[in-house]
């Protein structure tokens, strides 16, 4: 799929090089927001009484809370009038058909390199995608639903599937969770949906790509995943946005439940657009991620590669509830230029004998600002409990920060925890001793931050690996000069 | 094939190689002995282009080039190679994933196809095999956690399959066992040819015994001081450098 010289070519490529924009006419809701924003937004998308109701408690509780400032970025104040809380794709998309999808929609995907038409498929990938803020197209149905398996945008849920969602939703992150929760349930308008029945290991990866188009938009995405008892799937999402120099905002959610024997492997490439080189524009990616380990001997692995946006805010996290469950977050986080992220995860131990496993690989270059922020928490119950967590950071150069906040909260005697920590400077020894072998001082820094990177990358699905190790390559060019 | 020419090189703003004359031929191995601090892994690491040597005066042609106006990676990719005294570690990258790209790095520079992973594991294996190295040291990270004596020998592996034309090995043997000591030297006479010229900088006449140098040079106080065959270093291991001190510089070999 992808060989050495793509790669030389993506490294000569020294624009953020998903900064396009497609022209295509939308149905876009006037900034501002209050509840008839909501109604309107409820009532385009045909949703059922109770999930207005939601909509509306949840904005009702968001108009109660403050904007988080415990955290280490700093940003302006958010206008949240002058945003717009709605914009799709004018043309209905049909979701039967992928020769319905407007054909300029689909050429931008086709320059994401997603493969919405079935016949150019990686194998095993079935890909749903979300442009501004209305699913697109999700391939693979057919094969899937022989097995049970729903996979399709949230809406559609909402219409097929309102047990299921109604069950679910806001199960794992209530309406009234935080201030960004808050915002996404009340104005969330698509996202994924997936439903592994009992028993059943789904065939192929499945993927989502979220695309932010349209101007002075935001964009509120909701995943939910659900797999029954016994059942396993692996999930990947992937992001882009188009240059702009105003900043956009990204508060998405995203839930996972695992019941008995359930394993759900969730892996994000996040690569929206991080603003230039002087910090004007990019994204504010502020996300709620969180899975629960209902059952026993359940599993959730988050795998998390965040080399975009101008300001990322996550925490994605597991709740061990069932005995034996457990809980994994590898994560490596970028920072060049002016970016910053603040991320990290929350592993809370509540049932007998729960694991769980934290490595986090923060590289900073540039002015990059990066945090990690970490909780273990092992409850009066929760006997038995381990965790290990490793957190590294790399530096490049000296402009650059690296923070690390490990908090812990252990009720329990028996829990054993262990935490490591390093911080490391790409040593100009390293770079040099590359360089006397062959190889250029891009390839070096190259190696060495993939050597760096790699316990994570190798949780990541192989051909995403490849990608991954390609975007970072991108997003730390012209860091060591 | 090497030209040096009244070399001085500082580093953090001193003065280490005060005017330093060299000439070295194709199929030439010679020997760089001196005290500690003397400078010979400062003519080393000038040589190979390491950032933190400033090059003040004087001249370098290699191969008809001029040395001193190439980027590191450029001599290295026209066949310069420095074995390290100090090998760095690079965690979590490969051993054998790190020299496949530096070998296809030199090979493009030359206008050859990359090597696929099949010819190069069969060219490393046969190398390994040259320098009887552990078959895990090659799936290791580089130089990561290896001995001191592991360290010396992968930099000689690493040699091997880059097939430099000019070969520096600062301090080489140090640290090496005796039986370590003769493979390394079996793999580095393995390399001896008409067209390759090695430097060795060594305290020990003892690798000489199995890496017989054409010539031997004395480095002192940033110059050299005596040069000589190899009985030369016969000599400094009976005597010492002392009666050395105050000796004409600009000795030619
Ligand atoms: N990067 C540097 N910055 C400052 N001083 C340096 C640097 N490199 C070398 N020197 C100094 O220059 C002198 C020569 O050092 P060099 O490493 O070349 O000696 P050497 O002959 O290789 O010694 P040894 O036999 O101990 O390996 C020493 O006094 C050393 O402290
Ligand atoms: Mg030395």
């Amino acid at each position: 799929m992808t060989t050495a010289q793509k790669t030389i070519e993506d490294l000569a490529n020294r624009e953020y090089k998903y900064g396009f924009f497609t022209d295509v006419e939308a149905d876009t809701v006037a900034p501002g927001l209050d509840e008839d924003v909501i109604r309107l937004i409820s009532a385009k998308k045909e949703e059922p009484e109770w999930l207005l109701e939601w909509r509306l408690k949840a904005y009702r509780a968001w108009l109660g809370m403050t904007e988080p400032t415990w955290h280490n970025v700093h940003y302006p104040p958010i206008d949240y009038q002058a945003i717009s809380y709605y914009s799709a794709p004018k043309k209905k998309p049909v979701l039967n058909s992928l020769d319905e999808v407007d054909p300029e929609v689909r050429s931008t995907f086709a320059k994401l390199g997603i493969p919405l038409e079935e016949q150019k498929l990686l194998a095993g990938v079935a890909v749903d995608a979300v442009f501004d803020s209305v699913s697109v197209a999700t391939t693979f149905r057919v094969k899937l639903a022989s097995l049970g398996i729903i996979f399709c945008s949230f809406s559609e849920a909402v219409r097929e599937h309102p047990d299921l969602v109604r069950e679910y939703l806001g199960s794992v992150v209530p309406y009234s969770d935080n201030f960004f929760a808050a915002l996404n349930a009340a104005v969330f308008s698509d996202g994924s949906f997936a439903y592994i029945p009992k028993g059943v290991r789904c065939p192929m990866e499945l993927s989502t790509y979220f695309r932010i188009n349209a101007m002075n938009t935001g964009q509120f995405e909701r995943t939910l995943i659900v797999a029954a008892e016994g059942a396993s799937v692996s999930y990947l999402e992937g992001c882009t946005a188009p240059m702009r120099d105003e900043n956009q905002l990204h508060a998405a959610v995203v839930e996972l439940v695992a019941m008995d024997d359930a394993t759900i492997k969730y892996s994000t490439i996040q690569n929206w657009y991080p603003g230039d080189k002087d910090g004007k524009g990019g994204i504010y990616n502020f996300v709620t991620k969180r899975g629960k380990c209902q059952g026993r001997n359940s599993k959730i692995t988050w795998t998390q590669v965040e080399t975009g946006s101008a300001i990322t805010w996550k925490y994605p996290s597991c709740l061990l509830i069932g005995d034996n469950s457990v809980g994994e977050f590898y994560s490596v986080a970028t920072t060049n230029g002016r970016q910053q992220a603040d991320t990290g995860t929350k592993m809370i131990h509540i049932g007998r004998n729960t694991k769980s496993t934290i490595v986090s690989k923060g590289i900073s270059a540039g002015h990059g600002q990066n945090t990690y922020r970490g909780l273990v928490r092992v409850g009066k119950k929760a006997q038995g409990a381990r965790n290990y967590s490793q957190c590294d950071s790399l530096l490049i150069g000296d402009k650059c920060g690296a923070h690390t906040f490990p908090y812990l909260d252990i009720k329990n005697t028996s829990a054993k925890v262990e935490h490591e920590a390093s911080t490391s400077k790409i040593g100009e020894d390293q770079i040099f001793y590359c360089r006397q072998r062959g190889l250029s001082t891009e390839d070096a820094v190259n190696l060495i931050v993939s050597g760096f990177c790699k316990e994570v990358f190798r949780e990541l699905p192989m051909e995403f690996a490849v990608e991954a190790q390609k975007l970072l390559s991108v997003s730390l060019e012209g860091s060591v000069g | 094939m090497l030209e040096i020419t009244d070399l001085k090189v500082q580093a953090a703003g001193n003065e280490i190689l005060h005017g330093l004359n060299l000439s070295v031929k194709a199929g030439e191995v010679h020997a760089i002995m001196g005290p500690n601090g003397s400078g010979k892994s400062t003519l080393a690491r000038a040589l190979s282009g390491h950032p933190e040597y400033q090059v003040t005066a004087g001249a370098v042609r290699y191969l008809g080039e001029d040395l001193l106006a190439m980027a590191p990676e450029d001599r290295a990719r026209a066949g310069v190679f420095m074995a390290f005294q100090y090998p760095v570690e690079i965690a979590g990258v490969n051993n054998s994933y790190f020299l496949k790209a530096a070998l296809n790095a030199l090979r493009k520079h030359r206008g050859e196809p990359e090597l696929d992973a099949m010819e190069f594991m069969t060219l490393v294996r046969e190398k390994a095999k040259l320098l009887e190295l552990d078959a895990s040291m090659l799936n290791r990270p580089v130089n990561e956690g290896f001995s001191g004596g592991e360290k010396k020998r992968n930099e000689i592996f690493h040699m091997a399959v880059l097939e430099p034309k000019l070969a520096i090995l600062d301090e080489t043997d140090s640290g090496l066992d005796i039986d370590a000591l003769k493979i390394v030297a079996h793999g580095v006479n393995a390399l001896r040819s008409p067209d390759r010229a090695i430097i060795v900088v060594t305290h020990y006449q003892r690798l000489l015994n199995y890496i017989v140098p054409d010539f031997v040079h004395v480095l002192s106080d940033g110059r050299i001081v005596k040069s000589g065959g190899k009985e030369l270093a016969l000599e400094l291991e009976d005597k010492g450098y002392g009666w050395l001190e105050g000796e004409p510089t600009g000795a030619k070999a």
